[in-house]
Order: structure tokens, then C-alpha cells, then sequence
């Protein structure tokens, strides 16, 4: 009995020990980056391309250069199912793994990691979503948002509806409607789309949707109908996507005025509904298809080779790309930190350096098989997001075209609004405001 | 104090009106939309009682509230969806989904119900909780966790629009062919299962076990049989139901939440009663949809996640059995 005893006891405590030296070694041996993912769950639709496209393109750099710079790269996918309490376990358990950086894929999230980033020391890098705010670098050094912020983005939307109508003044007396998905990162264009109704005198409306309904949108189209908005922008994620587009089907909403965040902008979002759903805009960043070398790479080292879950009908998605993009600014960041501090396995405080100095010229895309993939990307000490543009895509019954020019946030705008609401959100956490040079 | 006195006054003035004298504006501005929305509440209604359905059936059977039943709903869903993507005929598709809830049925009275038999219905409630967390686990692992698009043109289910009435209300109604589709259907279920617990030897032997399932095992009734038998009814009501579900949006593992919506109207209806749970839907389908449209005023959005329960809440302060359940009297 008492050997049966010692012996469980000893194989508990090999259970609990196990991964703390397994993670300490895989710190040693590689950098090791946690990607908190979601491939079960009403928003497994969208959360699986990405984790497929930041796999696969870390992957690519460990199978065909041996990881950046000679360094290999740990990855390790922790799965989130988008809710924020898993998510915040999945940050506690890897992060004393020696993890660089976090990419949460999740507003919830990201807003419940950042208090505890200049504890721990390891940077936020959300990519086009999170906490608006902490755009402001003086004020959140660890979190970063580039290239564009939600803020930046309602301002484009609301720059494009003016070119549309012709002209700023046009927007007096018009009506532009929201649904988004009632949470935290659906909220998040609610305060500058106020602003921009108080500048230029158009109406503005909000339709929310209940995540644990957002299969069940019939209501709030009848809203929307009665209503009557002129043109509607959509924060939707997962199943409330293609819903909210048969939904604007259904009551004959047209849809070259139904503009979505760049997260209601995947194929899966449209495909069902096809040619019902021409005309329908969604924001973008960064090209859709497979139309580049880097894609090439893929197919060649790492689709169909372990442990890449992508099916090649997979490549050139729209949030099978985001994945992509996001992993080239990590790797790139990690490659400018050593290039301060030496090709070694580097820590947060580096990676932090090396996301703020990043300078993904168009040069570099090139190099990397991405030439006009994206916009050149690079920010600063006070401002994380770096004001990038962004452009509008248009479906056409079966695929993404480009629809408008890039379109430069309205800086004026957002900046103000973005450094107003740091500096309250730095009085009431008590947060330090450092000083940029 | 007198200002504070007059503000509140104001208040209750502005919310009694949004409330009774606001909606009756609204209807004069747009009686199409009236119509619309009661025609919107009763395919609700529909939808809601498809899964409610599921829910009465293994009730009367075995005493147990079924925690399982949305889950259920997404699995019957799902391999429908998932046998036409593999290229089997629709017909064949839906045979393959009754297979696969028949399978299950099988099951889980051998796992889950047998050894539970006489227990407390508390007892077989939990062990249906359990249920649902295996059947949401091992469904991802079969199906994969992405919702999918029911493919209603190979299962030959309109998912068109018609409009009427534009001349007499000033702009026209619309009526799906979904919702239709969904009510005609639903109907002649409903029917199905009326006749079949009431006028054959299978259906009193149900209710026989449902009363007292020790009893009826001590006439010959064969306990285990009809348990199965029930537990496959339920499977293919939930198939109809995940199909029509899904067509309104896509079949996956978040339609599960939406069963759910079946629990104010099983309070209302009665947990026993197949009629009660079609006109518990109804009421609920349209009390909702109205409170959503013209309370929005006073109330803001999302009148319809709550309203059903508040309506079922008063139902059960009045008949607690529900508007149809049978008047449960127990010796304590």
C-alpha cells in the first residue's frame, strides 16, 4: 500500500514537473511563442485559418531556414475556444515558458492580458483589434496594434461613405447603422463613430447581437429594415457573420452600402449566400489569394508535412493570409531585436524592442516573396498602431476583389480621441506615462 | 425634492407611454411591419418548438429533462450536412442521420440510462448534463468544429422569399419559403407523434412508463424498448430541427446554445404536452418578437433574451404545470 502510494505520488509529481523543465528546455533550445487559438467553438470558422497561417509560416522558417538566424522557433498552440477566462489560463500557463510574445486573437483577451504585460514582461501584439488605446505607446509600452486600429478603421468607412455621397458636408441628415457583436471587440468603433456623428451631423444607430443568439438575427434585421440606415458597417465575428449577410439578404438591404470590419470579410462569411451576396464591402490590410512566391514556399515545405493542419484549398484565404501576415511581423520583429541584441534566443523585453523598431519596408516584402502583400509597416515609441490605411474589398458572387484605393485613417481624428482616452484609462489604472525621444 | 419628484413622474410617464401608447403609433407608420412580425414570431415559434418537441417526448417517457437535446440537435444536423458533402443523395443522407440517432439512442440507454434505472430524475438529469459535455466533444471530433452551410438546394428546401399584401399594408410582407417549409413540416411531425402516443399500443406504453416505470416494468412493458424507442423519436424530431436551424444559418456547435430558447416555452406549454409545446412556442415566438420590435423604445435591444422567461415566470406563478402539463400531486 505504501509503495502503491509513493509510486502515484511520484508519477503526480513527474505529471506536474514534466512541463516546467519541458519548458524551460524549450526555452533554452528555441524561442518558444504561445498562440492562444481557437479551432473549437461557435468561432472555430474563423479562428482555424489563422492558426493555420501563423503555424504554417513559422513552420516554413524552421523547415527551410533552420528558424531565424540559425534560432528555432518553439511553437505551441493553447486553445481558447475565444473565451476570455481560457484565455487568460492559457497566458498563465505559458508564459513562465519563456514566451516572446502574444498574439491573443481576441479583444476579450487582449484587454484581460494587458494589466498584466509590464509584470511579466512579454509584449501584446493584436493585430488590427484589441484595446483601441493602447495604440498610445507612452502609455501601454507592451501592446502593440499595428498596423491599424478599429478607430482608424470606422474613420475610413466613414471617409469612404463621405467619397461616396460626395462629400463631407453630404453626411448632414444621413443615417449610418452598426451591428456588431455585443462584447467587447464589437463595441469597440462605438466611440468613434459617435464622434465622427457629432462632427458631421449624421444620424447613428447601433443594432447589437448576442453572441449566444448570433444565429438567430431575425429581429434585429426587422430593425434594421424599419429603420432603414443608409449604410450599415458590421463588427461581426464567427457564425454571426454569414448570418448578418443572409439576414441583409433577406430584407433586401443593398449590398454596396453593407460595409464589415476586416474581421466579417472571410470567404467563409460569403460563400454560402454567393451571388445573393455581390456588392458586399469589407475593410482590408493585406491581399487576398495566393498570388505570391511565399505561397509557393508554403506548398512546398510545409503543406501536407506535419504538423501543418492546412489543406492547400486553404492557401490564400483572407484570415488564412491575416495568420500569415501576423507571423512575418513577429518574425520580423524578432529579427530586428537581434539585430540589437545577437542572434540568440531573445526575451520580452527584446521582442518589445524589436516590435517598436520594426521596419517592414516594401524592399523587405519583397524579399520575403510578399512584394504588395501589404503596406509597409512601421511604428513608433508613442504610436503602435502607425496610422496605416486601408483598403475596401468588394465580394462578387465568388471571390474578393479590390474594391477602393488604400484610404488613410483620419489621424486628426482618431489620435486625439486614442491619447484622450490613454491618458483616463492611465489616471484610473494608476499607469506610468513614459517620455518618447 | 419636489424637482426630483417631477422627473420621476416624467419617467414613469415616458415609459408607460413607450411601453402601451408608443407601439400603437408604430403600427399606424408601418402596419406592414406588424404583420411582418407576427409573422416572424410565429415561424420563431416554430423553430423554438421543433426543439422543445424533443425535449416533451423523452419527458413523458422517462421523467427526464433531457439536458442533452441541443446537442442532440446539432449532431442529427450535422450528419445530415456531412453525409451530403460526401456525396450522398439528400434521401439517403437523412436515412444515414435516422441511423446515426437510432445508433445513439442505443447507446446511451445501455451507458447512461440502464444503470441509472428508479433513480431520482435529478440523478438521470445530471447524467444528461454529462452527456451533452461528451456528445460536444466527440461530435468535434467527428464532424470538425466549423459550422457548416446546410445545403438546402440538394435537400430541395425553397429558401426563397414572397412578397404579398404590398397594396393593401403600403409595402409588402415577406414571407420565407423556409419558414413554410419549417411550419408545414412541423406540422405534420406534431400530428405524427399525436397519433402515435395516442392511438397505438407503442404510445400508451410510453405514457404508461412515463407515469411509473417500476409499475410498468411489472406488467410486461419493456422498460429498455420503449426507452430506446423515445430516445430514436427524439433523435429524428432533432433532425428536422438541426436541418431547418441550420438553414436559417449554418449547422454547428453554437446552435446547441439555441435549444435553450426551448425552456420558457416548456414552461409555458407544459413539459408533458406535444400541443403545449407547439402553442407555448408560438405564444413565446411572438410575445418576443413584438417585445423586440416595439419595446426597443424603453427597453432597448434585447427584449427578446429575456421576455420568454418573464412570460413563462408568470405562467408558472399562476399554473405551475405550465398552460398543458398534467398536475403533478405527490404524497410527502
Amino acid at each position: 500500500m505504501t509503495f502503491k502510494r509513493s509510486a502515484l505520488g511520484l508519477i503526480a509529481a513527474a505529471a506536474i514537473v514534466a512541463p516546467t523543465i519541458g519548458a524551460a528546455q524549450a526555452a533554452q533550445d528555441g524561442i518558444y511563442i504561445p498562440l492562444l487559438t481557437y479551432r473549437t467553438g461557435p468561432f472555430a470558422d474563423s479562428g482555424t485559418p489563422i492558426a493555420n497561417g501563423l503555424n504554417d509560416y513559422f513552420q516554413l522558417l524552421n523547415t527551410r531556414d533552420g528558424g531565424i538566424n540559425g534560432v528555432k522557433l518553439i511553437v505551441e498552440e493553447c486553445e481558447t475556444g475565444y473565451k476570455t477566462d481560457v484565455g487568460v489560463e492559457c497566458y498563465e500557463r505559458t508564459k513562465t515558458k519563456g514566451a516572446v510574445v502574444y498574439n491573443p486573437y481576441s479583444t476579450g483577451i487582449t484587454n484581460a492580458i494587458i494589466p498584466k504585460t509590464p509584470d511579466d514582461k512579454i509584449p501584446v501584439l493584436s493585430m488590427g483589434y484589441g484595446l483601441t488605446p493602447a495604440a498610445d505607446g507612452r502609455v501601454f509600452p507592451w501592446v502593440f496594434n499595428m498596423p491599424t486600429t478599429y478607430w482608424s478603421q470606422a474613420s475610413v468607412f466613414v471617409k469612404y461613405v463621405a467619397q461616396q455621397e460626395g462629400g463631407f458636408d453630404k453626411l448632414k441628415g444621413k443615417k449610418i447603422g452598426l451591428i456588431h457583436l455585443d462584447h467587447p471587440y464589437g463595441k469597440e468603433p462605438i466611440p468613434t463613430l459617435q464622434k465622427l456623428a457629432g462632427m458631421y451631423g449624421f444620424e447613428f444607430v447601433t443594432y447589437p447581437v448576442p453572441p449566444k443568439t448570433m444565429q438567430d438575427q431575425r429581429s434585429t434585421w426587422e430593425k434594421i429594415d424599419d429603420d432603414a440606415p443608409d449604410w450599415l458597417f458590421m463588427w461581426g465575428w464567427g457564425a454571426m457573420n454569414p448570418t448578418a449577410i443572409k439576414g441583409a439578404i433577406d430584407v433586401d438591404y443593398p449590398m454596396d452600402h453593407f460595409i464589415g470590419v476586416w474581421w466579417s470579410g472571410n470567404e467563409s462569411d460569403v460563400r454560402d449566400s454567393g451571388k445573393k451576396a455581390e456588392g458586399y464591402l469589407a475593410g482590408e490590410f493585406h491581399g487576398v489569394g495566393d498570388d505570391w512566391p511565399l505561397f509557393d514556399e508554403i506548398r512546398k515545405y510545409v503543406i501536407g508535412k506535419s504538423p501543418s493542419q492546412t489543406p492547400e484549398s486553404m492557401l490564400g484565404e483572407t484570415l488564412y493570409n491575416r495568420g500569415i501576415m501576423n507571423a512575418v511581423i513577429v518574425a520580423e520583429a524578432i529579427r530586428t531585436a537581434m539585430g540589437k541584441f545577437g542572434n540568440k534566443v531573445i526575451n520580452g523585453e527584446e521582442m518589445r524592442w524589436g516590435l517598436e523598431n520594426i521596419n517592414l519596408t516594401a524592399a523587405r516584402l519583397k524579399e520575403l516573396g510578399l512584394e504588395g502583400f501589404t503596406i509597409p509597416i512601421r511604428v513608433s515609441c508613442e504610436d503602435h498602431e502607425g496610422n496605416h490605411p486601408v483598403y475596401l474589398k468588394r465580394w462578387d458572387g465568388s471571390k474578393w476583389v479590390k474594391h477602393s484605393d488604400w484610404i488613410s485613417p483620419m489621424r486628426n481624428v482618431v489620435r486625439p480621441l486614442i491619447e484622450a482616452e490613454a491618458k483616463k484609462l492611465a489616471e484610473e489604472r494608476h499607469l506610468p506615462i513614459r517620455e518618447c525621444k | 425634492m419636489e424637482a426630483v419628484g417631477l422627473d420621476v413622474l416624467t419617467w414613469m410617464v415616458d415609459f408607460l407611454s413607450g411601453l402601451f401608447v408608443d407601439p400603437f403609433f408604430a403600427v399606424a407608420r408601418r402596419p406592414d411591419k406588424l404583420v411582418q412580425i407576427l409573422i416572424q414570431g410565429v415561424s420563431a415559434g416554430v423553430m423554438y418548438s421543433l426543439i422543445a418537441l424533443g425535449f416533451v417526448l423523452i419527458f413523458k417517457a422517462s421523467g427526464v429533462f433531457n439536458f442533452a437535446q441541443g446537442i442532440m440537435v446539432v449532431f442529427a444536423g450535422l450528419s445530415v450536412v456531412v453525409l451530403i458533402e460526401a456525396g450522398v443523395p439528400a434521401i439517403l443522407a437523412i436515412a444515414g442521420a435516422v441511423v446515426v440517432m437510432i445508433v445513439m439512442a442505443f447507446a446511451i440507454e445501455r451507458l447512461v440510462l440502464r444503470p441509472l434505472v428508479n433513480q431520482d430524475g435529478i440523478i438521470l438529469f445530471m447524467a444528461t448534463i454529462g452527456l451533452a459535455f461528451f456528445l460536444e466533444g466527440f461530435g468535434q471530433i467527428i464532424f470538425g468544429a466549423d459550422p457548416k452551410p446546410v445545403p438546402v438546394d440538394a435537400l430541395m428546401i425553397p429558401d426563397g422569399k414572397i412578397k404579398v399584401l404590398g397594396g393593401l399594408l403600403g409595402k409588402p410582407v415577406r414571407i420565407y419559403e423556409l419558414d413554410l417549409t419549417a411550419a408545414g413540416f412541423g406540422a405534420l411531425m406534431v400530428a405524427a407523434i399525436i397519433v402515435f402516443l395516442n392511438r397505438t399500443k407503442i404510445g400508451r406504453a410510453l405514457r404508461a412508463v412515463a407515469d411509473d416505470n417500476q409499475a410498468a416494468l411489472s406488467v410486461g412493458i419493456p422498460l429498455r424498448t420503449i426507452w430506446v424507442l423515445v430516445w430514436s423519436l427524439a433523435g429524428i424530431v432533432a433532425i428536422f430541427a438541426g436541418v431547418m436551424w441550420g438553414a436559417q444559418s449554418q449547422a454547428g456547435f453554437s446552435l446547441a446554445v439555441l435549444a435553450l430558447k426551448a425552456l420558457p416555452v416548456l414552461i409555458l406549454g407544459g413539459f408533458t404536452s406535444v400541443p403545449g409545446a407547439i402553442i407555448g412556442g408560438t405564444i413565446i415566438g411572438v410575445g418576443e418578437k413584438l417585445g423586440e420590435f416595439y419595446w426597443r423604445g424603453v427597453m432597448g435591444d434585447g427584449v427578446e433574451q429575456w421576455l420568454g422567461y418573464v412570460i413563462a415566470l408568470i405562467v408558472l406563478l399562476v399554473r405551475p404545470q405550465g398552460l398543458f402539463g398534467e398536475k403533478i400531486i405527490e404524497r410527502i
